[in-house]
């Protein structure tokens, strides 16, 4: 309720009391909202702004914190990962690839897998809740548990994947842990088992907020399913799409846990991600300068993204309206 | 960590920062004026310890029944034990010291003691030695001497501890096998044998731990050394490492083993009976014997020339925490002291005491007798600066890229080791001043 309907509805203040009405305790001042924000802004300042300029002052140093100086280098960090033979640039932008390839096969079924899913989840059917429970529990697992699980699971010769595989016939000596591209197989799958209920819900959630009666007048109209899908469900899900998208994207840009735990990095280095790089680089080798600009430049192309990502949704936005008006 | 939500663009950052702010809210102590001389006890008033080690396996009892019995001898010392992953521990141990709030007492392992003395975290401990007259009469040479850095003491050894070869001893019954292989003939025989009586994948080889520590094993038997004698090289790409690694993919190559042989797997098929030999740390042995196994454990053969074979040891350090106060100074040393002539029941975790008398009375019988006899053979990695993380990110990407066939043994060490001199060369910079 603004401040302007608040004075409206009660009895007018003469013009010889103007004071009271200033003094008025539900009255908005202006720093009401700022007080409000004031215990997320403290955390927000202290463990996001603060760390993010501090990182990027590491990244001018040779940083290694347990010593007495940390000479000041400028851009040598950045040169180096530019610069092609260095002692980071190599291993850095390997890893880079790596978390590439994983974006580029999680996301797709990380959007796709978790709409079935919760239009599925959606339909009336008995045991609805204890399905829709089925497929969010592996979410609330930890990374640490989901990571050993599977390790073992998946192991080429004492794992059960392989022989159940075996048991059907099929081939069951897969190295799901130490050969690409049967280890990115693997990673993007448990990824997707592990993660696909998070994207389901917030479908679910705003599958629920169609309103039914554009599905009743599409098919008063006459639309079939598919029909009802493209032009009722799809718009509907629009506006949580750029979140589910972005979120889906840098989640899986961060990936560090499956690879760490699964194959630790096996073949070689070619399942270490970006993470993993700058958290070996940092924090075991105390190369924090390094480290500090690997994540920088990880920071950049995933802003580029983002940008990206939310362009193209906007883009769609627009034509959609435009066309609207015309009709 | 995919899908924590909610994560900022910046987190990444963001972590790196928030580490080393909390590490800059600190900042090295100065160690109290009134340290005095080391007496050899105590009789201050009651002092609490802080004490950290990486014993989360089955060697944590053993440890924590050694506290109760010292605790119960000195009822003013307070022992707070802190146990956590060994990666872990060496990763906070510099930042916990840089922000004052690092441990009194520490077991590392001997090869990060010149890492953690560059850093800043331990002490030395010359007058303790002195003070209880320890020197290496009573230690095997090799893993006394392995405490020292800088020609000063930082490390009393506790135990020493080295890879093993376990052997199923019903598939050796079945096979024919009297004796466990010592050399590269008899061993070779052992593995045909096996085979012929049908254990068709006899000796498991591994990609990841411990492989890099059998390669080495393997380096050290054919006469080569791992690092320059100056720090800064890694010489493990010589002839002789290239010629372990090779021997090592021979097995896969040879059928003895399967092909990718994953984290882990090679000891669960041990344990499973589904292969015969596996190479691993005598710190197994507890969980072997739970197994209801029938094994038993026997020196690495000398594969590749004169018996030799990779060990560690557990070392207690004084941090540097303890500096701060005199009475913690002394009771931290009248610990360790105690901890190391006490070490008997250690034996227990299936490690081998680093004293000699302390050899004498608790190996015979025990299943580690036959590596603590050939306790010379014992060879310990040299304690340069930051080596244990620069071997993990070049030796042991080298031996998985190499066992699970993606590349030639000799080329992926040369690529290899040209990183780890390169990372080693900047360590002899930044810590040469």
């Amino acid at each position: 309720m603004s401040a302007a309907t608040e004075t409206a509805a009660r009895p007018r203040p003469t013009a010889a009391a103007p004071r009271t009405r200033a003094m008025s305790p539900t009255r908005a001042r202006p720093y009401t909202p700022w007080l409000f924000l004031l215990p997320y802004l403290t955390l927000f300042a202290v463990f996001v702004v603060l760390p993010a300029v501090l990182g990027l002052w590491i990244s001018l140093h040779e940083w290694d914190y347990t010593l007495e100086e940390q000479p000041f280098v400028g851009g040598e960090n950045y040169a180096d990962l530019f610069a092609a033979g260095s002692g980071t640039s190599d291993v850095f932008w390997e890893s880079m690839r790596a978390t590439g390839i994983f974006t580029l096969f999680s996301v797709p079924l990380l959007l796709v897998l978790p709409l079935l899913v919760a239009l599925l989840m959606h339909r009336r059917f008995p045991g609805r809740n204890f399905f829709r429970a089925v497929y969010f529990a592996p979410y609330v697992l930890g990374v640490a548990v989901v990571g050993l699980l599977w390790r073992y699971l998946l192991d080429s010769n004492v794992g059960l994947v392989n022989f159940t595989l075996g048991v059907f016939g099929l081939p069951s000596d897969i190295p799901w842990t130490t050969a690409v591209p049967a280890a990115w197989v693997a990673l993007v799958g448990v990824t997707v088992w592990w993660t696909l209920g998070f994207n389901a819900v917030i479908y679910l959630a705003a599958l629920q907020d169609i309103p039914a009666e554009l599905y009743e007048a599409a098919a008063v109209d006459g639309a079939g399913p598919w029909q009802k899908f493209r032009a009722v469900t799809l718009p509907g899900l629009r506006p949580i799409l750029t979140f589910i998208t972005i979120n889906t994207l840098i989640a899986s840009a961060n990936m560090f846990g499956q690879s760490y735990i699964i194959t630790q990095g096996a073949p070689g280095r070619e399942t270490r991600t970006a993470i993993y790089q700058i958290a070996e680089t940092g924090l075991r080798n105390y190369q924090m300068g390094d480290a500090a600009a690997m994540s920088y430049v990880l920071t950049v192309v995933l802003l580029f993204i983002s940008i990206f990502v939310f362009w193209l949704f906007r883009e769609r936005d627009a034509k959609g309206e435009k066309t609207g008006a015309r009709r | 960590m995919i899908v924590r939500r909610h994560r900022r663009m910046f987190g990444t950052t963001a972590v790196l920062g928030a580490t080393v702010l909390v590490a800059s809210c600190g900042s090295p102590q100065a160690p109290a004026s009134d340290l005095r001389e080391f007496a050899g006890s105590y009789d201050g008033p009651p002092v609490t310890l802080d004490f950290w080690n990486g014993f989360t396996g089955g060697d944590g009892p053993y440890i924590r029944q050694m506290i109760a019995d010292f605790e119960k001898e000195h009822p003013d010392i307070d022992i707070r034990a802190t146990t956590q992953e060994w990666g872990d521990l060496y990763q906070k141990l510099p930042a916990a010291s840089f922000a004052g709030a690092g441990p009194d007492v520490a077991v590392i392992h001997v090869e990060q003691i010149g890492t953690m003395v560059e850093r800043n975290v331990i002490e030395p401990l010359d007058d303790l030695a002195e003070a209880l007259e320890l020197d290496a009469d009573d230690f095997s040479e090799q893993v006394w001497e392995a405490g020292e850095y800088d020609d000063a003491r930082y490390g009393i050894p506790l135990d020493v501890h080295s890879l093993a070869m376990y052997y199923n001893t019903e598939h050796f019954e079945k096979a024919g096998i009297t004796e466990p292989p010592t050399d590269a003939a008899s061993f070779q025989d052992a593995l045909e044998r096996l085979q012929a009586a049908g254990y068709e994948t006899p000796f498991w080889m591994p990609s990841l731990w411990p492989a890099h520590l059998i390669d080495l094993s393997l380096l050290w038997q054919g006469g080569g050394e791992p690092y320059s004698e100056d720090g800064g090289e890694a010489t493990w790409n010589s002839a002789e490492g290239v010629a372990g690694l090779e021997w090592m993919r021979s097995m896969v190559d040879d059928g003895f083993s399967p092909d990718s042989v994953a984290i882990d797997a090679q000891y669960v098929a041990f344990k499973n009976g589904e292969t015969s030999i596996t190479w691993d740390g005598i710190w197994q042995i507890n969980d072997l014997k739970d197994s209801g196994l029938p094994f038993a454990a026997a020196p690495l053969p000398a594969v590749a020339g004169e018996p030799a074979v990779w060990a560690n040891s557990h070392q207690f350090v004084l941090g540097r925490h303890a500096l701060t106060d005199a009475d913690k100074n002394d009771a931290a040393k009248v610990f360790i002291a105690w901890m190391s002539e006490n070490s008997a029941e250690w034996a227990g975790a299936g490690m081998i005491p680093a004293r000699a008398s302390v050899r004498a009375e608790t190996m015979p019988g025990s299943v580690q007798e036959p590596i603590a006899e050939e306790i010379d053979a014992l060879r310990f990695l040299p304690s340069i600066p930051g080596v244990g993380a620069i071997q993990a990110d070049t030796l042991e990407i080298a031996v998985a890229s190499a066992m699970l066939g993606n590349a030639p043994p000799a080329d992926v060490l040369d690529t290899e080791a040209a990183r780890a001199d390169a990372q080693l060369q900047a360590n002899l910079e930044r810590f040469g001043e």
